[in-house]
């Protein structure tokens, strides 16, 4: 049961092929067997699982089962999940028991689907590599002694090791297109606006945005269905009309015209990424798709811009942990100040407090000018070629990270390092573009992931490019050999 | 040397919505420590704020009754600092693009001179919650229920020139906010705040002095006190050679001083920044024109109606108009009494007094608008005197009935029946009679002030109850014929 | 820009994280190995750019003035580190 797709368990459940409380069961006892070697999982919510695994075998039987009823997935523990604690990977909340719970979560609730679990992720969604968990790395199920990306390297583990058959995630710079990239998945960030916000712990609000991973573009599309929503709790939230992601993933590609950047191929690509992402271009080619090189020209900026925003918002996002009203506080505050230097100074790990420090500085006054609003500038210059490249190409195409999967500590002390493996996926965040990674070949056993970017609420187009892509190859059928 | 003080208002002001300005909680006042602080204004991880149109409304309604510029785009920014009852570790508020922008206003001072006084700007923002300092296990207690109750916060110029313009300005904000109903404006309660920045400099001096900021100054009495205290240390300060330093200071109203605030020793670095939570607010002219059309009469307007339609002058005016509900009053024992220049009387004297002496505010007004207007007409229609009316008003005050009925109970009625009014001068003519000799007697041009003794035995006599013309007619003629 | 310890230990007091007088130091170097990443946008040519906060240029909804919330104190308080008489309770509050 554990390798078949989200559309495959859908119509097993309706067929009586097997009982959600057993493909429940099934999911927990493979958690239980063997997620001690990825850490994919900060918490297994086994009790909910079973009663909403048995609810919805109920509703099943009725015949009266919304989309998802009786399908478990994993969500990222960034989401607030009423009664269970909702870590945010960070010692500051490992006693936070969240009291409502997110829209998206409500979301799935109602679609019928069956929680498994709270995913394993960077602190505060701060990390590209999963190490900055409180709870630990996470390890990559292509090979374990490499990181499985991030922030959302516990729902991409989860998924890749077949303990879950999809996950919610969230990305702020990439960290779903990333871990999707490093663990073989398809992953999808919706334009910012279309999913809710609210009951997402907030780590930069205008680039945050949840979205899912799963193995297929068919499973993200369904998946999909489910999370989009108005939410009229986040102002944010766009009030677009829903539409239904499975419906065009079989349209022809015939006519498409997919915009390749220059930029996104040039110093700092691996060569052998380079490589197979050509490959993919030609699977395009095949396809009836049309290539046309384009250019980006601002793309250098987007991560020294997103290093100013992002640090920035969290910096104030991250001052309600305080200590005061849930949360870690220290041992025997002596005053005050002492109260929340302490609380915070142990509630938070180092990657967290660099971007504070660095958010704090940016924002300070004779800085603000020179970072902030430079940052903000150059931003709708990243935007304005988005925009332009879109009134001549319907896609855009290219590498979702620079180098496949890499091993633990292997970027050393250098932020910067880290910081340059979502060169090409922080654009999408600064211009609020959807962006979706599908896995496109392998190198050295590890796989890669092939960067689609889309226009404003063109979700569905993006989709159906890359279900076109997975009904001409099977990259995503691959399963990392110790699960095959 | 010649001081002149120089002053800014800062003046915070509660909006009066249901919910608050970023969440559905209730901003109703008083209720159980944190019952109305919900997810939102608890800064609950994922929680996101969505602002109360009605709070834009107000404060729309409040920029069109100055006088000023309305934002028609308004952007809520991030202050940050730390602070127990700020739990988001930041306030949002609006900076760069306020929702109103400068404006100005006339103010009445004592003596019938008006000043203007400019507005800066002023902006909506989220009020923090309270910290209770009584003692918790030697901790300070918490209570968010006023998180994220909307306030708009108006900053004047350095405009004012004594603690009286200052009062009078903060008055006419008063006046103004409760004219149009966005606030209930209760310093007592603290919906309505004022931040004084008061600096001093020589008179005739250009530039201005070093300014301090006196918080915690809570009602009318105290912005006056603080002010005045505050100029005399700074000009003390300087006199003795030192200098001032720019800095927040706490008035305490007990010990009659400013001092400085602890908390604000650490200079501070607010990092405002544009909120990320939420969007650009934009108000069309079709929005902003259709608020103006549901603006009620404002309180110079009233003034000067109430001179025109009324007949009053221009202070009395003013005066009666500064509260809504004086206004409301007034006009309504004016309506029921015919009589408008007698309620204006009893409203600015009578009433006033009583509600002073008795602590009493307006709204707590135990005498209602027609039964003062009922004591009117029986002063006009001469059922009693004026000094019996008073007697009745004290009664109106205690609770006991209209008019009518305390007149009618207490006998009160004045007595104008010719033949008693005749038996009680008799009785008193003739057991004075050495009185009515020196009246005789006396000079043509002295004796109206005679008169008065006997006037006064009679009234003492009737216990005031005698109609005062008809004493005089009767002993008027008694005496010329005895 | 390059910041120093001193420079770390002023952020921290303002972003009120406790951090060690050594953890500065290294703290500064990474810090300014992040500015220096950053500083690449000092060239870029942003005369007449208008800043963008939010990536759709959107407009903020209004919410209607209604009473949505009822007291939930209990289950919001449950996880907080010190209450009395329902009030949060924090060393002594200086103003």
């Amino acid at each position: 049961m554990h390798t078949k797709t989200i559309a495959e368990l859908i119509s097993g459940l309706r067929n009586k092929d097997f009982s959600s409380s057993e493909l429940t069961q099934h999911f927990l006892d493979r958690i239980a067997a063997k997620d001690e070697r990825y850490n994919s999982y900060i918490s297994v919510t086994r009790d909910i699982a079973l009663a909403q695994a048995q609810a919805a075998d109920e509703r099943l039987a009725t015949g009266d089962a919304p989309p998802l009823c009786g399908v478990p997935i994993a969500h990222k523990d960034i989401f607030c999940t009423q009664g269970v604690r909702t870590s945010c990977g960070s010692k500051m909340l490992d006693n936070f028991i969240a009291p409502y719970d997110a829209t998206i979560v409500d979301n799935y609730q109602r679609a019928g689907a069956v929680m498994l679990g709270k995913t394993n992720m960077d602190e505060f969604a701060m990390g590209s590599s999963n190490e900055t968990s409180y709870y630990g790395p996470v390890k990559n199920p292509w090979n374990i002694n490499c990181v499985p990306g991030g922030s959302s390297g516990g729902s991409a583990a989860a998924v890749a090791a077949l303990l879950a058959p999809g996950a919610t995630a969230s990305d702020t710079g990439g960290s779903i297109r990333q871990p999707a990239a490093l663990c073989g998945l398809t992953g999808i960030k919706p334009t910012y606006g279309r999913v809710s916000r609210y009951g997402m712990i907030a780590f930069a609000s205008s680039l945050d945005q949840a979205g899912v991973l799963t193995r297929s573009a068919e499973d993200a599309a369904i998946m999909l269905n489910v999370m989009a929503s108005f939410d009229d709790k986040d102002s944010t939230c766009v009030d677009q009309p829903l539409e239904d992601y499975t419906a065009g993933l079989t349209d022809d590609l015939t006519g498409l015209t997919v915009g390749v950047p220059d930029e996104y191929f040039g110093e700092g690509l691996n060569p052998k990424t380079a490589e197979v992402v050509q490959a993919a271009i030609k699977t395009y080619e095949s396809l009836g798709a049309t290539i046309k090189p384009i250019s980006l020209p601002h793309t250098h900026l987007a991560v020294p811009a997103y290093y100013v925003i992002a640090p920035a918002e969290c910096s104030a996002n991250l001052s309600r942990f305080d200590g005061v009203r849930y949360g870690h506080r220290c041992e025997d505050p002596k005053d005050l100040a002492d109260m929340y230097k302490r609380s915070r100074g142990e509630g938070f790990g180092d990657e967290v407090k660099r971007r504070i420090l660095v958010g704090t500085y940016a924002l300070s006054a004779g800085y603000y000018d020179a970072y902030y609003n430079k940052a903000q500038q150059v931003r709708r210059l990243i935007k304005q070629d988005f925009v332009d490249a879109f009134a001549d190409v319907d896609v855009i195409l290219g590498p979702t990270s620079p180098n496949p999967t890499f091993e633990f500590g292997s970027k050393g002390d250098d932020p910067v390092a880290m910081y340059l493996e979502d060169i090409y996926t922080i654009a999408t965040n600064l211009a609020g573009l959807p962006g979706l990674s599908i896995p496109c070949g392998l190198v050295d056993g590890k796989p890669v992931g092939l960067q689609l970017i889309g226009n404003y609420f063109a979700e569905g187009k993006l989709l159906n490019v890359a279900h076109q892509f997975q009904q001409a190859t099977d990259f995503h059928q691959q399963l990392p050999p110790e699960t095959a | 040397m010649e001081w002149e003080t120089v002053i800014g208002l800062e003046i915070h002001v509660q909006l009066s919505t249901q919910s608050k300005i970023f969440s559905g909680a209730s901003t109703a006042f008083g209720a159980a420590p944190n019952t109305q602080a919900c997810a939102v204004d608890l800064a609950m991880p994922g929680t996101l704020p969505v602002a109360n149109e009605e709070a834009f409304r107000f404060a729309v309604m409040f920029g069109l009754a100055m006088n000023a510029e309305i934002g028609k785009r308004s952007v809520f920014e991030r202050k940050n600092y730390f602070y127990p009852d700020l739990p988001k570790g930041y306030q949002t508020t609006q900076l760069q693009e306020p929702i109103v922008g400068p404006g100005v206003i006339e103010v009445e001072l004592a003596g019938g001179q008006t000043k203007s006084v400019r507005l800066h700007h002023a902006h909506l923002e989220e009020d923090a919650g309270k910290s209770l300092h009584e003692d918790y296990q030697g901790m300070s207690g918490i209570d968010l229920n006023r998180a994220g109750t909307p306030l708009i916060e108006i900053v004047s110029e350095p405009d004012m020139r004594s603690a009286e313009e200052a009062v009078a300005y903060l008055k006419k904000i008063h006046s103004i906010i409760t004219y149009l109903g966005i606030s209930d404006g209760e310093m007592s309660q603290g919906s309505m705040r004022c931040d004084a920045n008061v600096s001093v400099r020589l008179k005739g001096d250009e530039k201005l002095g070093t300014r301090c900021e006196i918080k915690n100054i809570n009602s009318f009495k105290f912005v006056e006190k603080a002010i005045n205290i505050e100029a005399e240390r700074q000009i003390d300060l300087i006199e003795d050679g030192g200098k001032v330093t720019q800095e927040t200071r706490l008035f305490d109203a007990e010990k009659s001083e400013t001092r400085p605030m602890r908390s604000k020793e650490v200079a501070n670095d607010y990092r405002y920044f544009p909120c990320p939570d939420l969007l650009p607010v934009v108000l069309d002219d079709e929005y902003i024109e259709a608020i103006r059309g549901t603006l009620p009469e404002l309180p110079d307007a009233k003034r000067d109606r109430f001179v025109n339609e009324y007949g009053l002058s221009k202070y009395d005016a003013a005066v009666l108009t500064s509260e809504r509900i004086t206004a409301d009053y007034f006009e309504s024992v004016a309506k029921a009494s015919g009589e408008a220049k007698l309620a204006a009387n009893w409203v600015m004297v009578d009433l006033a007094a009583f509600l002073n002496k008795s602590e009493t505010s307006m709204t707590d007004c135990p005498v209602a608008a027609e039964q003062l207007a009922g004591l009117i007409k029986r002063i006009k229609d001469g059922t009693i005197s004026g000094k019996i009316a008073k007697q009745v008003f004290e009664a109106m005050t205690r609770g006991d009935g209209d008019a009518d009925t305390i007149i009618e109970k207490q006998g009160l009625k004045q007595v104008s029946d010719t033949g008693a009014i005749e038996k009680m001068v008799d009785d008193v003519l003739a057991n004075n009679q050495a009185q009515v000799d020196n009246y005789k007697n006396a000079d043509e041009n002295k004796r109206p002030k005679m008169l008065g003794f006997f006037v006064g035995q009679i009234m003492k006599t009737s216990k005031g109850q005698a109609n005062p013309q008809a004493v005089n007619e009767i002993l008027l003629k008694k005496l010329s014929e005895q | 820009m390059a910041v120093d310890q001193s420079d770390i230990e002023k952020l921290a007091e303002l972003a009120r994280l406790q951090i060690s007088h050594e953890a500065a130091a290294e703290t500064a170097q990474s810090i300014s190995q992040v500015l220096e990443l950053v500083d690449q946008l000092q060239a870029a040519d942003t005369r007449n750019v208008s800043p963008m906060a939010h990536p759709l240029d959107a407009l903020q909804r209004l919410r209607p003035d209604t009473v949505t919330e009822t007291d939930q104190r209990e289950s919001l308080q449950a996880m907080a580190p010190a209450t009395e008489d329902g009030l949060y309770l924090v060393p002594r509050v200086i103003e």
